[in-house]
């Protein structure tokens, strides 16, 4: 496969043959969403259009060949995080994962409640407000692991002194972000899955939204408990999220939502639950989303994990060197590229982040203002808002000058 | 320095000089030390938050205003346009006004995406001149 990415592949996705506000689509925003291949769209077509059925309740051709869609596309995704297909349990969403968790949890964490739970400020909402819902509901406390906003979070963060001098007990769980979806900073997850598995003797959570589309990831290799994403991220529809979790809890674990196609057998005052990732996916699953991803996951592997991360790698770098070059632009995270995906976060000196995005979008430069669902991490920044750029495989460089020529313009503009 | 927008196609000029320069001067900008009535307004989409003080005189009439907050240019633009309009007013003269006022001050469409930004002083002020004072 060449490793010719950006204009030559974006011919594989319909959207950008439209324009926004007269201008060519630059879209620099898929860390909020990714767009889409024309074979995931043919591929929800084609499955709604011929095969349509609903799984698991009866013995008909079209429910057989819905389940077996829905099926060939749990084994696609486990195969594509080196995990066994019976580890994968398919959600709405990276928040509904994280969610599940955090009701299905309690229930085998060590039961000492002043064993905290350990999290950074580096994440996004969706790992962070769970936690800190779940915490309230079980009278624990969140632990938060000390870093600074310009390095990655590794192992050294959870051996310093302030985690384990304000928290006496050592952590009940760790949940982190493999990636900031705002800095794009990459966490050493191994480090510190293994870490909270040796020194605190606990489960460890990871959130992958911002990993799992863009770099190679094996779960047994990160040696995490469970590990979250998001279709959409990557290629795939939205309405399907994915849930790791590593075998061995399955059994020990009590399902999140019950009622229809969870269960094994339906007493009058007693339910027993179904075997495998089918206890944890109650009711109709959204079938043509799961297919939809499961060709995404092909059109990725097509082009290959390594190439898009070094594709991504090359755009990060023209990036920072392209904002080094503008005066009065301040970038936030690590200074390289090298353990950070496609995603920058700045600000232009003296202009609101939401007036950066809104001149951006009139030369048809999508991208994200705001705090990013990260409120704890912009108090950790000194910011209220941030301008955030995120690329992926369908970027490149006339992206990048349309971004300068752009906030040239937002310079002009404001006078900044 | 009133500052010359480039003309982009089909869509109307958000960053008129008026706004610009209310968003770099903004009128009775800062926290007032007596305010009777205080209240700040976010906009959970930003965070940002938009602060408006009233001071009033013996006959229940806003007698000094005091803006404060971190906002985009059309928030505080707005909030800034507003604050004119609301000395010598009482608080149920304030709270009648319409938000096609500040529109209107304002000059633009600030469409579906910033109408919050637009509107979030408005909101604020609302709520004082309703609820009254304030401890």
């Amino acid at each position: 496969m060449s490793n010719a990415l950006g204009k030559s592949i974006r011919k594989d996705f319909p959207i950008f043959s439209r324009h926004v506000n007269g201008k060519r689509l630059a879209y620099l925003d898929s860390a909020a969403t990714s767009q889409k291949p024309k074979i995931v769209l043919n591929a929800m077509d084609e499955y709604y259009t011929h095969h349509n059925g609903n799984p698991g309740r009866g013995v008909s051709t079209l429910t057989a060949e819905a389940q077996e869609a829905f099926e060939k596309a749990r084994k696609r995704v486990a195969k594509f995080i080196g995990a066994k297909e019976d580890e994968i349990i398919f959600t709405r969403n990276t928040t509904e994962s994280l969610n599940l968790l955090s009701y299905v949890l309690p229930s085998v964490l060590s039961s000492d409640p002043g064993r905290p739970i350990a999290i950074s400020k580096m994440e996004h909402h969706s790992n962070f407000v769970p936690w800190q819902q779940m915490a309230l509901r079980t009278k624990r406390k969140l632990g938060f692991i000390p870093f600074k906003t310009d390095e990655a979070i590794s192992d050294k963060n959870l051996a310093a002194p302030a985690l384990s001098s304000s928290q006496p007990a050592p952590p009940a769980m760790l949940t982190i972000a493999h990636a900031s979806n705002v800095l794009g900073t990459v966490n050493d997850v191994r480090g510190m899955a293994n870490f909270a598995h040796d020194e605190w003797k606990c489960p460890v959570v990871v959130d992958a939204a911002q990993s799992a589309p863009h770099m190679r990831i094996d779960v047994k290799n990160l040696g995490c408990d469970f590990l979250a994403f998001s279709g959409h991220k990557m290629l795939g529809p939205m309405g399907i999220g994915v849930l790791y979790m590593k075998e061995e809890w399955m059994e020990r674990l009590p399902p999140f939502m019950s009622g229809g196609g969870q269960i094994s057998k339906v007493e009058d005052n007693s339910s027993a639950w179904a075997d495998g990732p089918a206890k944890f996916e109650a009711g109709t699953q959204d079938v043509g989303a799961a297919v939809g991803l499961a060709k995404a996951v092909q059109y990725i592997e097509n082009i290959g994990m390594d190439n898009i991360r070094s594709h991504e790698k090359k755009l990060v770098e023209k990036t920072l060197g392209m904002l080094s070059g503008i005066k009065g632009i301040e970038v936030y995270g690590l200074s390289s590229s090298d353990n950070r995906v496609g995603v920058i976060s700045f600000n232009v000196n003296g202009v609101h982040a939401h007036d950066v995005s809104t001149i951006l979008d009139r030369h048809g430069v999508e991208v994200r203002a705001g705090h990013h669902c990260a409120q704890p991490l912009m108090r950790e920044l000194g910011v209220a808002s941030t301008t955030r750029v995120s690329f992926y495989l369908y970027n490149d460089e006339d992206d990048i000058n349309a971004l300068h020529d752009a906030l040239l313009d937002v310079k002009k503009i404001f006078g900044a | 320095m009133a500052m010359k927008s480039p003309d982009m196609p089909g869509r109307e000029q958000l960053y008129r000089a008026n706004i610009l320069e209310h968003f770099k001067k903004p009128h009775h900008w800062g926290k007032l030390k007596h305010a009777d009535i205080s209240h700040t307004e976010s906009n959970p989409v930003c965070g940002d938050e938009i602060g408006i003080g009233l001071e009033l005189d013996a006959k229940g009439r806003i007698k000094s205003v005091g803006i404060f907050g971190l906002g985009c240019a059309i928030s505080i633009a707005s909030a800034s346009m507003l604050s004119d309009r609301l000395i010598g007013l009482t608080l149920e003269q304030a709270g009648k006004i319409d938000k096609s006022v500040v529109l209107k001050d304002l000059g633009i469409d600030p469409g579906p995406t910033r109408m919050r930004c637009a509107l979030l002083v408005l909101e604020g002020l609302k709520r004082i001149t309703k609820n009254g004072k304030r401890a």
